[in-house]
């Protein structure tokens, strides 16, 4: 099986869909891998890096096309590129098919297999395969950072000799991969950070990364069956607009992160929440490539309004680990899809039926949904309602109970033994019960990492047995006059005499290793 | 010779000596001189046996059995391997059972004509009779249930446990048995005795083997501490036939040593007592298991080295799997390396990894790892969310996040090191096949975990020399 890597054509796509780690893994799981020469520079790495993995340089785009079996691309291709495709051809790239339905007519009348990365499905399973995850963790990453450089000052609050510098505030909204990453990056950063999603189940996930849950008093969980939010009723769309505006007036720097799949951007910062932000304040919008949650956003692009808020609708895409990521993600489907000697496409996969969105001539978009949730389904429990108090009352009357209990119990049995037994077995069951006592106080406190020699050492003093062998055989005036005793307690003398050695050098030998 | 006032003197102080000794282990300092207390105290109780008034011959014997014994033990004790420790202190007890059953048989022939002369005779008698009955039972129960125990920890007998219908039942007839045969002896006049002592014995020994063989592998810390325990009442119950102070002393700190063992495992199993003394554990998962969701990923020891490499703080968690392939010396050689890297390296060990309790802390002590670095699980699990690597080696059970969401999971319940909260986990493990408990381990298909598979030993080498060569 050949695979193949074009040079990403756009300008603006720094990325490639192979790396010379990558390169190898794909040689590993059993393809041929051509690259055309240059694809790689843009994200830093060289051809002789990839010739060095083991992948053939190719000089142009269409002897990729033309020749491979498999296609691994990043940005959804162009009419042109399209047009060199062979029939047949297994194109994996990113192709935004919600949006594209013309690209996805032309690679189906090509017959070109194509999978959608950015519409594998949500599921556990997938993952490892789920660009849009690990491009969103980068894209968060660098949200902050942009949003850092532009802003100016410390993110971090800092008391100097020269006075007090106070922290920066962040508002990131849509708690998704890329939402939580910038929440993470902010945080340890050292800006004070607010997050506001509609779903209310990743309340938790927000506070986990350091950041404070910002919620509308009205009751709506944005949360639908796949895994994104859904839009907002009016009233609730109302609410979150005033408390964005509060917001505005406060923060010195909006992420916004909130994407709808297939669909444009909501829009959730208008020209009065920019008009009511301080100067100097900035907003990034990862959302600007699909219209950009700002209403004034300009894609691609970063300038200061005229009350001096940077609005910033371009990326750096850090194309060097983005194009690894990426990397990784694909070579995690092929891994899937059976590798180089069993490759197949598996229309019966949950994972490959969604995402692939041509197959075999037709058009296979949209995919049939596939629900699935982080939220538990809550359980209802019974709580009933005790007075703390009357429970420890009851509580404590009930242990006073059970141990007067026991100590009845405990004296009868006593009381039975002192009226039958003799006098020397009620001395000797005294010494037992005393030695249980001791033996009780004294083992909870043997350090738990001596719990083994302990054993040992246990065992060995339990060879004590051998004084009854001792006194058995040693009673007898002519041992040879009692031969089945004489013999029975030699052997019990032999067997603990073993135990109680081999003990304890054992015992010994074990404690001489621990070592501070 | 030496008078008895003597004697009893001399055994209560090799009594104090033995609880000196106890006491010692409270410590990793004061363990050796617990050692020595030991042996003075046996010493002291074996010369004032021998030397005493009630001694009037057979040195020969005692002598010659000594010496033999003393040259098996050593031999035992030094060429034993720290990994296979377990089966050593298993077939230790297994002695000690065997020498209570012959001191009780032998006991019970030594018994002279009824003293009519004293008001008592006829209870004494009796009370001797039960106890010699009792320590017969008791010490036969921890002999074979320790040779069992023994081949399951070697691997001689298949460690999944024996379970068969009404075995419960079956056991309880035997015990009720045993409690007929018990009376009938106390009120045999001399005759049959024997014959009902002798059944008894078979039966009891019958009843040892298939107690242990009921118990699956995973629960063998306990069951080898409760033999312990009983080898401990089998001594006092020895000593309450003779009469004698020092051996019921002795017998019940042996005694309540290992059940405080047993009760301090089956703690940290979070599993009562009795279930695990009457076996059956891990076979039949209870209700619907939930089910698992994710993928497993595997890491090649390269990529390994390169995330240790990149952590800041590291910690392994050793298991059964680290004792059968010997990996503490590697392991600890890869731990010195990361160290002098600069990097927090540390050992989480949770009270029932291993076969013995406490046993991953002697094999990682024999591979020369300073024990200020060997945490136990309570100490580390809060640490868990700032560390960047976790390292799982030959571990399962143990790191089962089902133990505490999954109310489904045999073990729930069961307090678990929560390796799952650690940045990235590494398992090293020979194949996915389960754990001892026979449950699945949602850990393995978590985002953050990979697998690393291979013999622990190999594997570790393996990521040392990638960590070496930089």
């Amino acid at each position: 099986m050949k695979v193949g890597i074009p040079s990403e054509i756009s300008p603006n796509e720094l990325r490639v869909a192979a790396t010379p780690k990558t390169v190898k893994r794909l040689l590993k799981q059993g393809f041929d891998v051509y690259i055309q020469r240059n694809a790689g520079s843009k994200a830093n790495y060289s051809d002789k890096e990839f010739e060095e993995a083991g992948a053939k340089l190719v000089n142009t785009a269409a002897e990729i096309y033309g020749q491979s079996d498999i296609v691994l691309k990043v940005k959804e291709p162009s009419s042109e590129e399209v047009a060199m495709m062979r029939e047949g051809l297994v194109l994996l790239s990113y192709l935004w098919p919600a949006q594209n339905q013309d690209l996805l007519k032309q690679l189906a009348d090509k017959k070109v297999n194509a999978i959608a990365m950015d519409a594998i499905p949500r599921i556990s399973r997938a993952q490892k395969m789920d660009v849009l995850s690990s491009m969103a963790n980068i894209a968060g990453y660098r949200s902050v950072i942009e949003a850092s450089y532009f802003f100016g000052r410390f993110l971090n609050g800092q008391i100097t000799a020269a006075g007090k510098v106070d922290p920066a505030k962040v508002l990131v909204i849509g708690a998704g991969v890329a939402g939580l990453a910038a929440i993470g990056a902010a945080n340890s950063l050292g800006a004070i950070v607010r997050a506001f999603d509609t779903r209310k189940e990743v309340a938790e996930q927000i506070e986990s990364m350091g950041a404070e849950f910002l919620t509308v008093e009205i009751e709506e969980d944005g949360a639908t069956a796949s895994g994104y939010s859904k839009e907002m009723s009016k009233e609730f769309i109302e609410a979150e607009m005033k408390l964005f505006l509060e917001q505005a007036a406060e923060v010195d720097i909006i992420i916004t992160t909130a994407q709808i799949p297939g669909r444009e951007a909501p829009k959730l910062i208008f020209d009065y929440h920019v008009a009511a932000m301080k100067p100097g304040s900035v907003i990034v919008d990862l959302a600007a490539s699909t219209g950009g949650n700002c209403i004034l956003t300009k894609n691609n692009e970063v300038y200061t309004t005229d009350n001096g808020v940077t609005i910033v609708g371009k990326l750096n895409q850090l194309p060097t680990q983005a194009s690894q990521l990426y990397g990784n993600n694909l070579c995690h489907l092929l891994d899937d899809m059976g590798k180089g000697d069993k490759f197949k496409i598996d229309m019966n996969d949950a994972v490959i039926s969604r995402a692939m969105v041509t197959h075999d001539g037709k058009i296979n978009w949209p995919p049939a949904p596939l629900p699935v949730t982080a939220a538990k389904a809550t359980t209802a429990t019974a709580v009933v309602a005790v007075d703390p108090k009357e429970a420890e009352a009851k509580k404590s009357r009930q242990q006073s109970l059970s141990m007067l209990i026991r100590l009845v119990v405990i004296g009868g049995f006593l009381g039975i033994i002192g009226q039958f037994a003799p006098s020397d077995f009620v001395q000797h069951f005294t010494v037992f019960v005393l030695s249980v006592f001791v033996g009780w106080q004294l083992i909870w406190n043997v350090s738990h990492s001596l719990h083994t020699p302990l054993m040992a050492l246990t065992n060995a003093i339990s060879g004590i047995i051998l004084v009854g062998g001792l006194i058995q055989v040693g009673s007898l005036a002519d041992p040879l006059a009692h031969l089945p005793i004489t013999i029975l307690a030699t052997i019990a003398i032999l067997v603990a005499s073993i135990n109680i050695v081999g003990g304890f050098v054992v015992t010994h030998r074990m404690l001489k290793m621990f070592k501070k | 010779m030496i008078a008895e006032k003597i004697q009893i003197v001399a055994y209560l102080f090799a009594s104090i000596l033995f609880i000196y000794s106890l006491g010692g282990l409270s410590s990793q300092e004061s363990a050796k001189r617990g050692v020595i207390y030991g042996i003075v105290g046996m010493l002291i109780a074996v010369l004032a046996t021998v030397l005493g008034p009630n001694i009037k011959g057979g040195y020969i014997f005692i002598i010659s059995a000594i010496s033999v014994a003393s040259v098996i033990g050593v031999i035992l004790a030094r060429k034993v391997e720290m990994t296979s420790m377990p089966q050593l202190v298993a077939i230790l007890h297994s002695f000690v059972g065997l020498a209570a059953v012959l001191v009780g048989i032998g006991s019970y022939i030594e018994v002279g004509e009824i003293d009519h002369s004293d008001p008592e005779a006829g209870v004494k008698h009796i009370i001797h009779l039960v106890e010699v009955y009792l320590g017969v039972f008791i010490g036969a129960i921890t002999f074979t249930g320790s040779i069992i125990a023994w081949g399951k920890l070697e691997g001689k007998i298949s460690s999944k446990p024996l379970l068969y219908p009404g075995r419960h039942m079956v056991n309880l007839i035997l015990v009720v048995v045993c409690i007929v045969l018990g009376v009938l002896f106390t009120m045999d006049d001399g005759s049959l005795g024997m014959v009902y002592l002798m059944i008894m014995t078979a039966i009891a020994c019958f009843i040892g083997v298939m107690l242990v063989m009921a118990i699956g592998g995973a629960d063998m810390p306990v069951v080898v501490s409760m033999l312990n325990s009983y080898s401990g009442w089998a001594a006092s119950a020895a000593g309450f036939m003779l009469g004698n102070d020092l051996l019921i002393v002795t017998g019940a700190l042996v005694g309540s040593s290992g059940a405080i063992l047993s009760i301090i495992m089956c703690e940290a199993m979070n599993r009562s007592f009795f279930s695990v003394i009457f076996g059956g554990f891990g076979a039949a998962p209870a209700g619907v298991a939930k089910e698992i969701e994710g993928e497993v990923t595997a890491l090649n020891h390269e990529e390994v080295a390169t995330l240790l490499k990149e952590a800041k703080s590291v910690v392994i968690v050793p298991g059964y799997g680290m004792a059968v392939a010997k990996a503490q010396y590697p392991i600890y050689s890869m731990v010195q390396t990361l160290r002098s890297a600069g990097k927090k390296v540390r050992f989480a060990i949770h009270p029932v990894a291993g076969r013995l309790p406490g046993h991953m802390n002697v094999l990682l002590a024999e591979a020369n790892v300073p024990y200020d670095i060997v945490l136990e699980m309570d100490e580390i699990n809060d640490d868990m969310p700032d560390t960047d690597v976790v390292m799982v080696i030959g571990a399962n059970d143990v790191v089962n996040p089902g133990a505490q969401d999954d109310p489904s999971s045999p073990i729930f319940g069961m307090p678990v090191i929560e390796a799952w909260k650690a940045e990235h986990v590494i398992v090293m493990k020979r194949s996915m096949s389960v754990g001892y408990a026979g449950v699945e381990n949602p850990l393995f298909y978590k985002s953050n975990t990979d697998m690393l598979y291979g013999d622990a030993k190999d594997s570790v080498d393996k990521i040392l020399t990638f960590l070496k060569d930089k």
